[in-house]
């Protein structure tokens, strides 16, 4: 009964969606009032429509009802109830139900927080997210129905994937599909602007905090889901390059640019083509990413077992949605020229440095994801494309826009004199690069890559404590005190941000340079040596969880005679599934990682362990952390919210007209 | 400076750069294409020598030894028709085991024996490689068409 209501509630979500889709445009394009307001009701009512389904089968996965062909797959009677709750999302068709959710979400958060938008612009809006949310709607409904059921039930549930089992799986969808989902926020507001024909810095503005918002969420969705591949798939690393993280990353490189160019477009009302464009390109590659990743076209960590219909509807969706606003955008384009004019040395001119450098980097990951698939399409062979394509490209793509981030700050507006920049960051400058150099030496690890790594790393905490040491004596006259108090959220948000890359950095380049691990082979009393650390293995004790059995080492860590950690790697074996499964145990610290794994057992009884050494890993995630952290500076300053309320009469007014 | 020779400097320094950006990625590219060959192919000597590439399969029933230190491991890959020796020395995924899809990167040494330097497995139970799949089904649709 309850997987029927949950059904049934999904059906009229769609309804309401499609009346959300279709009405409040009609209502704009008639200017009819009327028909506009129907798409807030309809938002928030498809919103608790779709929660009402999601709730409905998350109740039938906790209570374990197999006659749910979803929940019969993916979840177990023993399973831990957290795990059952998350298994929601673990398999295809909940992960879209999700990501319908997330859409319902952010077009609520759209019709609460932009109320102060004139009534046209938001009918506009809620159209176009109406019509998006259709599209997932449908594809849930007619390819990947979450509610069918199986009669008879079966006896028992085949379990959520034993690698899914983990509290990672609480968090890192949710804020993957967050951030993915946002930028159709994005995405909505440039499409009603392009309807509208009025591509103003008013428009600008009302996106950025959107657009911020949902890069925040992806940030830190990127990030949780790489701090869990680290610790989870046990090999040590952090980053794979994998089709499926690249999927992620790439509306994030694009989304970052997108950021940027809305600064331009707010401040001098210049790159408004191509700010529209980055905002249809950033949507357009996380629809792609929901089809890479649920096509199961590529071999991933998150391939699902597929069908090849679904793959198709994503895919003819994303043609649709490239389609139609590329037509618009060809068709409205020509009244989009203008904006400001700007020099060869000018904040606009570095922020276009910084757009043109993420796109090309953005392409490059694009190029190396879906290129295998292409030749694989045309019968041409297999092929795949290794980290090395990413690490030899990346390097000379982000160096530069390192080295812009740190100077554009100086630059102002419009046109500024090159030798006055020059003598400003010149000396910064170098001293990096001499800090770089001597830093590699410092750590005995002297390659270019090293020396470059951490010469970016000093140039951007250098250049953050000159911006923000320039900020504070701009504003002469009051104390210290008040002219920090001064300065907006949004320069906070800017500041913190960069400063992350900075920290972020020092991660990559030290646990690229100076990471280590060995596989042993160790009986109880054994020990190995690695880094500095000395590992004595205690022995292997049996350890059972709810739904798996364990084997369960005892490894003792010490340096210098002194044991300072206990690690116990695991090695499960999860018995629905009948699928083992390493745990990896990590002693974390602000220098450094101590990281274990546990192989197989060998036939005389010793046992094959992995010892890593990962210098300054952790710095990867505090530098996202930081970045996140910017960006919910950035998009809580005050002025959005007073612009908001400045808008509205003026909004109110037009509307009157 | 004229507004106009600006904007034109600015131009041919934004197409410049990507240009340059375009040419080092493409060349990039070219140099680490990884591609992918069936054992099959193997065996017929197809595969290049000397760079690295790909091999999908079976893990071959009863191939799976550990070397005397325990931790180099050899096995063999099939698509049913031929068969490719394998060494490896690492971790193996959880789910690498007999008669399972898996996937191997690596060189062909001049002793025949395959050096793997990455292993990759199915990640759920019901989820087999793609390049494993398309192995064994090349096999098994040559291995009618000889019958015919």
């Amino acid at each position: 009964m309850i997987p029927e209501l949950g059904h049934f509630s999904l059906i009229l979500a769609l309804i309401l969606a499609f009346v959300q889709g279709v009405v409040p445009l009609i209502g704009a394009s008639r200017n009819r009032l009327a028909l506009m307001s129907v798409g807030r009701t309809a938002a928030q009512g498809q919103f608790l429509f779709i929660a009402f389904s999601f709730g409905c089968l998350t109740w039938s996965f906790i209570n374990s009802d197999f006659t749910l062909q979803l929940a019969a797959g993916n979840s177990h009677s023993a399973t831990p109830v957290i795990y059952k709750i998350t298994g929601v999302w673990g398999n295809h068709e909940g992960s879209l139900l999700l990501w319908a959710m997330s859409l319902a979400l952010w077009t609520v958060a759209v019709t609460v927080f932009s109320r102060n938008l004139p009534e046209i612009f938001m009918a506009r809006v809620l159209g176009v997210l109406g019509l998006v949310s259709t599209g997932f709607l449908l594809f849930l409904l007619v390819t990947s129905n979450p509610f069918d059921r199986i009669l008879p039930g079966a006896p028992e549930g085949r379990d959520l994937n034993p690698l899914l089992q983990d509290p990672g799986m609480i968090i890192h969808p949710p804020l993957l599909y967050m951030g993915y989902v946002g930028f159709s926020v994005a995405f909505a507001f440039a499409i009603a602007a392009l309807l509208s024909g009025r591509m103003d810095a008013a428009w600008a503005r009302w996106s950025r905090p959107w657009t911020t918002v949902a890069w925040v969420f992806l940030t830190a969705g990127i990030a949780i889901g790489s701090g869990w591949a680290y610790y989870e798939l046990g090999w040590g690393g952090w980053w794979f390059w994998d089709p499926v993280e690249n999927a992620s990353f790439m509306p994030w490189l694009l989304g970052t640019a997108l950021m940027h160019s809305l600064a331009v477009t707010e401040k001098r009302g210049a790159f408004r083509s191509w700010t529209v464009l980055l905002a249809i390109g950033a949507f357009s590659l996380s629809l792609m990413g929901t089809f890479l990743v649920r096509s199961g076209v590529l071999t991933s960590v998150h391939a699902f077992a597929t069908d090849p219909a679904r793959g198709l509807f994503v895919l003819a969706l994303l043609v649709l949605v490239i389609g139609v606003s590329l037509t618009l955008f060809a068709w409205r384009a020509p009244t989009l020229a203008g904006g400001g004019s700007f020099g060869l040395v000018s904040r606009e001119a570095s922020l276009l440095g910084n757009n043109v450098l993420l796109s090309v980097a953005c392409g490059s990951v694009l190029l190396g994801t879906l290129y295998p698939l292409f030749i694989d399409a045309l019968n041409l062979g297999k092929i795949s494309v290794g980290p090395p394509y990413f690490e030899t490209v990346f390097v000379p793509l982000m160096t530069p826009v390192i080295v812009l981030m740190m100077i554009g700050p100086f630059v102002r507006w419009k046109g500024d004199d090159g030798n006055r920049i020059l003598r400003k960051v010149g000396p910064g400058l170098i001293a990096s690069v001499v800090l770089g150099i001597g830093a590699a030496f410092a750590i005995g690890h002297v390659t270019w890559r090293t020396a470059l790594g951490l010469s970016l790393a000093a140039w951007v905490l250098i250049g953050s404590a000159q911006i923000l040491w320039q900020r504070l004596a701009d504003r002469q006259g009051a104390g210290s005190g008040s002219r920090l108090r001064g300065i907006p959220a949004a320069w906070w948000g800017m500041w913190f941000a960069h400063l992350g890359i900075g920290v972020f950095i020092i991660g990559v380049a030290l646990v690229g340079s100076l990471n280590s691990q060995i596989q042993v082979k160790m009986l109880s009393g054994d020990t190995a040596q690695l880094a500095g650390y000395t590992f004595t293995f205690r022995g292997v004790s049996n350890a059972p969880g709810p739904n798996y059995a364990a084997a369960r080492a005892t490894i003792d860590v010490s340096r210098g005679g002194v044991t300072f950690a206990t690690l116990t790697p695991e090695k499960r074996f999860y018995e629905a599934q009948g699928m083992p499964m390493t745990e990896a145990s990590i002693d974390i610290g602000p220098l450094r990682d101590v990281y274990v794994n546990l192989g197989d057992q060998l036939e005389d009884g010793a046992w094959v362990v992995g010892l890593f050494y990962r210098p300054f890993i952790s710095w990867i995630w505090f530098g996202c952390s930081l970045m996140a952290l910017g960006g919910i500076f950035a998009a809580s300053d005050r002025r959005y919210r007073r612009l908001a309320e400045r808008e509205a009469p003026a909004g109110a007014a037009r509307q009157a007209a | 400076m004229k507004p106009r020779s600006k904007r034109l400097m600015l131009l041919g320094g934004a197409v410049a750069l990507l240009i340059g950006a375009v040419a080092l990625v493409l060349t990039a590219f070219q140099e680490n294409l990884v591609f992918f060959h069936t054992p099959t192919e193997v065996a017929e000597g197809k595969a290049p020598t000397g760079r690295t590439f790909r091999i999908g399969g079976l893990v071959e029933p009863g191939s799976i030894k550990r070397a005397a230190d325990g931790l180099t491991v050899q096995f063999a890959i099939t698509d049913t028709a031929k068969v490719i020796p394998v060494t490896y020395k690492g971790s193996l995924p959880d789910l690498f085991s007999e008669g399972k899809g898996a996937v191997v990167q690596g060189k062909m040494g001049p002793d025949g024996q395959f050096a793997a330097s990455e292993v990759l497995a199915k990640h759920d139970e019901n989820y087999m490689p793609p390049e494993a799949q398309h192995a064994v089904d090349q096999a098994q649709k040559t291995a009618k068409t000889v019958k015919q």
